[in-house]
């Protein structure tokens, strides 16, 4: 290569492959891939490839998705739960010019679903794949830095050190403190972390219907979980797991199953709640929802109150916002709202064991 | 969400337009060139090539100039790229003895056959301004006379600004050099460097994910690429007593090496050019143990272009990772394979470093969730517990 060399100006694309990987490159992804939704959990180390954009900015994933998307395929990119904001717009971007890819906002009609820290609020189906961007693939990292160890600890299931932490701080503060990236039991076997989601979202990773992959760039890990794959948010019988709540409902869409963002609107501390997942909080305007500061922000510009494309595909009802999704229609007691994902987990592996 | 990135895309493009803009500085200021920078920055672009692991001096400087100088943003666009090239096949070993020399410094001999060749180095200069840069032109000449100028052989300008190019009674160097450690190996002081069985290709950790304990070929690449701050402090840290090496400068050599490739259809070496390097050889210290006599252990740098921090710290790093080798304990952070393969590339640290810009507000909630509620149950905890007190005095 030298600087005579006439370079792509405009025209960028030809000068890469499709989706941006060499075909090489993709077989290996998908090869970890397959090793990943064999072994449920199991971190697959992969030739991780250095990407134009920065590491720690969604590399993994991004290659994921680059090594299975296809023209068939529609992608919906979130951060945060939203598709605006200024990363997820990026790498939508990236997947637009690399592999002239058909995007979409609304999370039913997407078959490929690029997050991070965030599940969609509309449950998800068969054939749909959650591409999640992880930044620490070892859930076992802060206890042990040696990935020499750890690796050790996963193979022996040697997984003590994880309880007594979460013993620690039930007994310091009198509950688990982690609310996001709180470790999972896969399938009965590997200790995961489900990514910096927060624990709302970790009830509906649990016998998802759809396929979660899982791609830490920086890190060089693989991993995933196969649709219907049992995932338990680790817990004490005494101390059950519990996702976060709100005592409001969001300010907009008066959605009250829904996680939600804190928004500052003025420097004498005053403050609304919005549903993090913008998709979400439109559909539910859009079919008529209105929270009690809708009025106040369209006035200001920031929404449109009314959206005049309907969003097709989502047939949501509202739900009890502390259930596991697995659980709806199951007609459970609605007052065990508080329980844990454990027992639903006993009873699948009860099942699986008769 | 809604308030704070509605717009992202029109403002994501808008950065982009004002970055070409803020690059380009004072339009009143004629624009540099990369050749120029290639010619006049050369220090920087062989850091570039080093930390972007990819030789191509043109590039180099391109990534400095899109850049603004920012050289890990620089390495970061030269491995972007590389990522993409094709790979047709792997050198023959370069042969760092058939250097030709430009510089060869050893600290361990007085002389040596091929002599001290100091060559181009900002080893001896006092650290003045060289003010004549700012306004002259091709300054060719260092900012104090010449041995040679004293001498009056060449007549140099006492006036200063208009110096006149001394006749240097440069001598042509030996054409025989031989590197220092092979010296005191030929004695056997020196540890021996053994091929693995069977001399297998080097691991590529830029294909293959690296695992731990990681061994001597993927240790040298990371450093190799690893940042030259990174790897100087550890190096550093090394000497200061965070680790017990007393590392004598072996040599340090700085040329040009042609590179051979074996093309399979043709089954016999092509030139395919020369490029510059940086080889550093550290000589330590060991006692021995029950099974090694007494003897020297070798820390070896290599670097692109002229890098002798780089290669320097590579070499002092390199001897403290071998210490599993030597059955020596790993009680020092330049000591730990993992410690040092992770943290010292540039590119992955800043990309997950700065990643920390990018919003959070999901996971900061469940934070502000979980902290409002433990204060709240303490207050009321404390608001019982003195609601109890008078009684318990009672």
């Amino acid at each position: 290569m030298n600087a005579q060399q006439t370079w792509p100006a405009d025209d960028a694309s030809p000068a890469y492959n499709y989706a941006y990987l060499d075909e090489q490159t993709k077989r290996m992804i998908r090869r970890a891939l397959l090793k990943a939704v064999a072994v449920p959990g199991y971190q697959v180390p992969f030739g991780s490839r250095e990407m134009p954009l920065a590491r720690g900015w969604g590399t993994g994933g991004i290659q994921v998705t680059a090594a299975i998307i296809g023209p068939d395929d529609t992608l919906k990119v979130i951060d945060q739960g939203a598709d605006d904001t200024t990363n997820a717009v990026s790498i939508r971007r990236f997947f637009e010019k690399t592999a002239d890819a058909r995007t979409t906002e609304a999370t039913a009609e997407a078959t490929i679903i690029q997050t991070r820290h965030r599940i969609p609020e509309a449950p998800l189906r068969a054939g749909q794949i959650m591409v999640y961007q992880v930044p620490q693939p070892e859930p076992l990292r802060k206890l042990e830095p040696r990935e020499a160890e750890t690796r050790k600890m996963h193979a022996w299931a040697e997984y003590g050190l994880m309880q007594v932490k979460l013993y620690e701080n039930i007994a310091r503060f009198g509950e688990v403190t982690t609310t996001y990236d709180y470790p999972v039991m896969i399938n009965g076997r590997y200790i995961m972390a489900p990514s910096p989601i927060p624990k709302f979202d970790n009830p509906k990773m649990h016998m998802s219907p759809a396929l979660q992959l899982f791609g830490a760039g920086r890190e060089k890990r693989i991993y995933a979980l196969p649709p219907h794959t049992s995932v338990r948010s680790l817990d004490f019988e005494d101390h059950p797991f519990r996702i976060q709540s709100w005592s409001a409902p969001c300010a907009l869409c008066a959605a009250t199953d829904s996680y939600l963002d804190e928004v500052v609107i003025d420097d004498q501390g005053a403050r609304m709640f919005v549903c993090s997942d913008s998709h979400h909080c439109e559909t539910r305007r859009a079919q008529g929802h209105r929270g009690t500061m809708l009025g106040d922000a369209a006035t200001s510009g920031l929404v449109d109150p009314s959206p005049s494309a309907v969003i097709p595909g989502d047939r949501r009802e509202t739900r009890d916002p502390f259930r596991n999704p697995t659980e709806q229609g199951s007609g459970m007691d609605p007052g065990s709202a508080l329980r844990s994902a454990r027992d639903d987990d006993a009873k699948v592996e009860a099942g699986a064991k008769s | 969400m809604y308030v704070a990135v509605k717009g992202g895309e029109a403002a994501i493009l808008a950065t982009h337009d004002l970055v070409a803009e803020a690059r380009r500085g004072d339009a009143a200021v004629p624009e540099i060139s990369v050749a120029q920078i290639r010619e006049q920055q050369g220090l920087a672009c062989a850091r570039v090539m080093n930390e972007g692991s990819l030789y191509d001096a043109d590039l180099a400087a391109l990534a400095l100039k899109q850049a603004q100088g920012d050289v890990i943003e620089a390495a970061f666009l030269m491995r972007a790229y590389r990522t993409t090239l094709p790979r047709f096949g792997s050198s023959e070993p370069i042969d760092t003895a058939r250097m030709a020399i430009r510089r060869r410094v050893s600290a361990t001999y007085k002389d040596l056959p091929g002599g001290q060749v100091l060559g181009p180095t900002y080893d001896y200069t006092h650290r003045l301004f060289d003010f004549a840069l700012m306004d002259n032109e091709s300054v060719m000449v260092g900012p104090d006379p010449t041995i040679s100028g004293q001498d009056g052989a060449s007549g140099a300008n006492a006036a200063g600004d208009a110096r006149v190019k001394p006749e240097h009674d440069a001598k042509p160097l030996d054409s025989h050099m031989p590197r220092v450690p092979d010296i005191l190996g030929a004695e056997g002081l020196m540890e021996p460097e053994i091929a693995p069985e069977g001399d297998p290709r080097p691991f590529d950790l830029t294909r293959e994910p690296v695992s731990f304990p990681a061994d001597r070929d993927v240790r040298l690449q990371a450093m190799a690429r690893g940042d030259e701050g990174f790897l100087l402090g550890l190096g550093y840290s090394v000497q200061r007593g965070f680790g017990n090496s007393h590392p004598f400068v072996g040599e340090i050599r700085v040329g040009e090496v042609s590179v051979e490739f074996v093309p399979e259809e043709l089954g016999f070496a092509v030139d395919l050019g020369e490029i510059t390097l940086t080889e550093c050889q550290m000589v330590n210290q060991f006692a021995g143990s029950k099974d090694v006599p007494p003897q020297f252990t070798r820390g070896y740098g290599l670097a692109f272009g002229h890098s002798e921090r780089k290669a320097m710290s590579m070499s002092l790093v390199d001897r403290a990772l071998k210490c599993r080798e030597f059955g020596e304990a790993a009680q020092y952070p330049a000591q730990q394979d993992e410690f040092v393969l992770y943290h010292s590339d540039n590119v992955e640290a800043a990309g997950f470093v700065e990643h920390l810009k990018l919003p959070h507000y999901v996971d900061f909630q469940g934070e502000l969730e979980l902290i409002r509620r433990i204060r709240k149950e303490r207050a009321e905890r404390l608001a019982n517990e003195t609601e109890a007190l008078p009684e318990a005095a009672e």
